[in-house]
């Protein structure tokens, strides 16, 4: 396992300078994501709150090579970077030993939503990179309105609870579980409090051949109208209620749960941390914080099951 | 020395792509397009071109994808088509904003609904304020010479602008003709090694490509990205210059014909200009003075040289392949009609909206036209109605 001082000896790749809010878990995973990898790496990012926030000119970020296309193409960005990197190569503009690591970056809506198909393709076509999901469950950037990736029952700006409706009606997308049956090297899922976890999978998804996906839980204090200082802390919490399972999936076949909470947490720790759930502890609401628990339950149930069965053969 | 094969444009525009050989051509089937994305991945399947194929899941990735390899520094390639364009219509602002000489075949194709699979303008046209050079084809030998003359213009240090190659879907697309085909190392030598200003596999020298900006630096960048078009008028005239020299073909920003004496003329572009042609001929024999102007370049549009070649007609006819709803006219007639109106002397201009989805216009057509202006009978004149159609089945106005 990687320690602390081990992290804090790499040179930072996302420097201060950006403007994204106080207490935001982006720079944390970024950080972590990109202290991963030794070779050169270049960055595709949707449009979202971690492009807006690091690009504004004439100031940047990045000590790396960093392409903002639009929303929903990070991937087909990402797609022609590399077939130029595989044509200079094979041409010989570009020496063969030459290694470079190429990491997209969407948020939850450029990724649940608007960019599916580009990177459904790319991931088709087995091109060799990351996908880094920051999943802050909404879209945080444009204001906190729902995407797919929004949890049942939460407030967004487009599912305000009001009086004849609770929110958002509908679960979240299982993002994760359709990469995974791309039948991808390595599609992955954590959260900032397991910063070890993090950094294994990240570097485990630059070193699979071929397509890597990392969806990563992004609690956003601005838009859940938490404290700056509880990001991690939000983290964790999912991580207990198994309201964001750890785990990853080799080549969509043999699974593996990181991390099993010894006590396995109420959904109501998680739901009354977060003022977007306000509203689900009033009296008519009480069946979707039982759906919730339901469904949350079932879908754990179903994970550890998967788990015993390695389809790899 | 060259050879003349029996090509449709689809073709034609495929044996261009061989001959530059780009680093990356990102493909996606549309119809009348798709055929050139199956000649480019045969080529690279017998090994005969070492592209890249990139076989994308949709036009606006398949525009996405060339935006990342030319900001990688390739040379790229791709061909769109009618719906196909409409999709990449967010990204070719951006291809064209971030200054990457991508070179795209369109092959035009009308818009839904309802649906139709033949030829018409509304897909460039839709495009033409996207801050692409546009440059139209009217048949395959035209389709396969723009395409080269295309790179050379686009990766031109002054220009740096990407370049749409239009040709008419299935009239041009899919008919054979013959076609020059140019030695593969002369048109190598013609169109040069591409020199990108910067590459994000330059991994020393770590680059921010597509910033945000504020109200504070908007408008500078977007001034700055219009000054490759302007300098792309002296480029366009240049290489059209030197391709003649070297190939013995010469192009300009648009081609006269019979214009010198006539007292009326038609503008129009692409591939009903050969019908035209004929038209005046057959008019010419009875003794008409009456001419043709056939738009190459609409993007940037050749202002100046249009003033000097109209200014001496008694009336033109603007014929666009394309609806505006609610505009006075076609954009080609908007366009030639502010261009015209500092002339202290100038033409009167007439709109004309023809072939819509495919639907032929005929030498009787433009016999029409010009009897139409001669009479000075045009709809327009006796009803103010902005348009009068051609070959429509219904009254017009």
């Amino acid at each position: 396992m990687v320690s602390l001082q081990d992290l804090a000896r790499k040179e930072d790749l996302f420097v201060s300078g950006h403007d994204l809010c106080p207490g935001c878990s982006i720079p944390i995973i970024l950080k972590i994501v990109l202290r991963t990898v030794t070779s050169p790496v270049v960055v595709t990012n949707a449009s979202g709150c971690l492009q807006a926030g690091s690009s504004k000119f004439p100031g940047s970020a990045w000590k790396l090579n960093w392409l903002h296309n639009s929303a929903e193409n990070a991937a087909a960005a990402m797609s022609g970077i590399h077939a130029t990197y595989s044509s200079l190569k094979k041409r010989g503009k570009l020496p063969v030993e030459k290694e470079i690591k190429f990491l997209i970056i969407g948020g939850d809506g450029a990724t649940y939503d608007s960019g599916l198909r580009s990177i459904s393709g790319a991931v088709e076509r087995g091109e060799d990179f990351v996908y880094l999901c920051y999943d802050n469950q909404l879209y945080a950037h444009s204001g906190g309105q729902r995407s797919a990736a929004s949890p049942m029952g939460a407030a967004t700006g487009t599912t305000p609870p009001g009086s004849v409706l609770p929110g958002k009606l509908q679960a979240r997308k299982d993002i994760t579980g359709i990469f995974a049956a791309h039948k991808i090297p390595y599609a992955a899922q954590t959260v900032p409090w397991l910063w070890q976890d993090l950094h294994k999978k990240a570097e485990t998804a630059f070193e699979s051949p071929g397509p890597a996906y990392l969806n990563v839980l992004t609690p956003c204090p601005t838009r859940w109208s938490t404290q700056a200082n509880k990001a991690v802390e939000m983290s964790r919490l999912a991580a207990d209620t198994c309201v964001w399972p750890i785990y990853e999936v080799r080549y969509g076949r043999k699974v593996t749960v990181n991390y099993k909470p010894k006590k396995k947490l109420p959904v109501t720790a998680w739901l009354e941390s977060q003022t977007r759930f306000s509203h689900l502890s009033r009296s008519e609401n009480k069946w979707i914080v039982e759906k919730i628990q339901e469904e949350v339950d079932k879908d754990w149930e179903f994970l550890l099951a998967s788990e015993t069965k390695d389809r790899t053969n | 020395m060259p050879a003349i094969e029996v090509l449709n444009g689809n073709s034609a525009a495929a044996e261009a792509v061989r001959q530059v050989n780009p680093d990356v051509a990102a493909v996606y089937p549309m119809i009348p397009a798709s055929e050139i994305t199956e000649k480019i991945a045969s080529l690279a399947a017998d090994g005969q071109i070492d592209t890249e194929i990139l076989t994308v899941e949709s036009e606006h990735s398949a525009m996405s994808s060339c935006i990342g390899a030319s900001s990688a520094g390739g040379r790229v390639f791709t061909a769109a088509a009618a719906r196909g364009l409409a999709a990449e219509h967010e990204t070719l602002f951006i291809a064209s904003s971030l200054r990457l000489p991508i070179v795209s075949a369109v092959v035009n194709g009308a818009l839904s609904a309802p649906l139709n699979q033949n030829t018409d303008h509304s897909d460039s046209m839709a495009e033409r304020d996207c801050g692409w050079i546009q440059i139209y084809s009217e048949n395959p030998q035209e389709a396969y010479d723009n395409i080269i003359q295309a790179y050379k213009i686009a990766e031109h240090m002054e220009v740096r602008v990407p370049v749409m190659v239009a040709l008419d879907g299935f009239v041009t697309s899919h008919s054979a003709e013959n076609t020059i085909i140019e030695k593969g190392d002369e048109v190598a030598e013609f169109v040069g090694k591409f020199e990108p200003l910067y590459s994000l596999l330059d991994t020393d020298n770590p680059k921010t490509i597509g910033s945000g900006t504020g109200p504070d630096y908007y408008f500078e960048h977007k001034r700055n990205q219009l000054q490759g078009m302007i300098n792309s008028r002296k480029i366009i005239k240049e290489v059209g210059k030197e391709f003649g020299d070297r190939f013995g073909r010469y192009y300009g920003f648009f081609e006269s014909y019979k214009l010198d004496d006539a007292e009326f003329a038609l503008l129009l572009m692409s591939s009903s200009c050969g019908t035209a042609k004929e038209a005046i001929d057959r008019l010419r024999s009875r003794g008409e003075k009456v001419g043709l102007l056939k738009l190459r370049v609409f993007r940037p549009f050749p202002v100046q040289e249009l003033k000097e070649t109209l200014a001496g007609l008694k009336a033109l006819a603007v014929l666009d392949r394309v609806l505006t709803p609610g505009s006075v006219g076609g954009p080609v007639f908007n366009e030639i009609r502010c261009a015209l109106y500092d002339l202290e002397k100038r033409p009167r201009i007439f709109p004309y909206v023809y072939g819509l989805g495919g639907r032929d216009i005929r030498m009787e057509h433009f016999e029409e036209i010009f009897a139409d202006m001669r009479e000075g009978q045009t709809k327009t004149a006796e009803t103010g109605a902005a348009v009068r159609f051609i070959n429509l089945r219904e009254e017009d106005g």
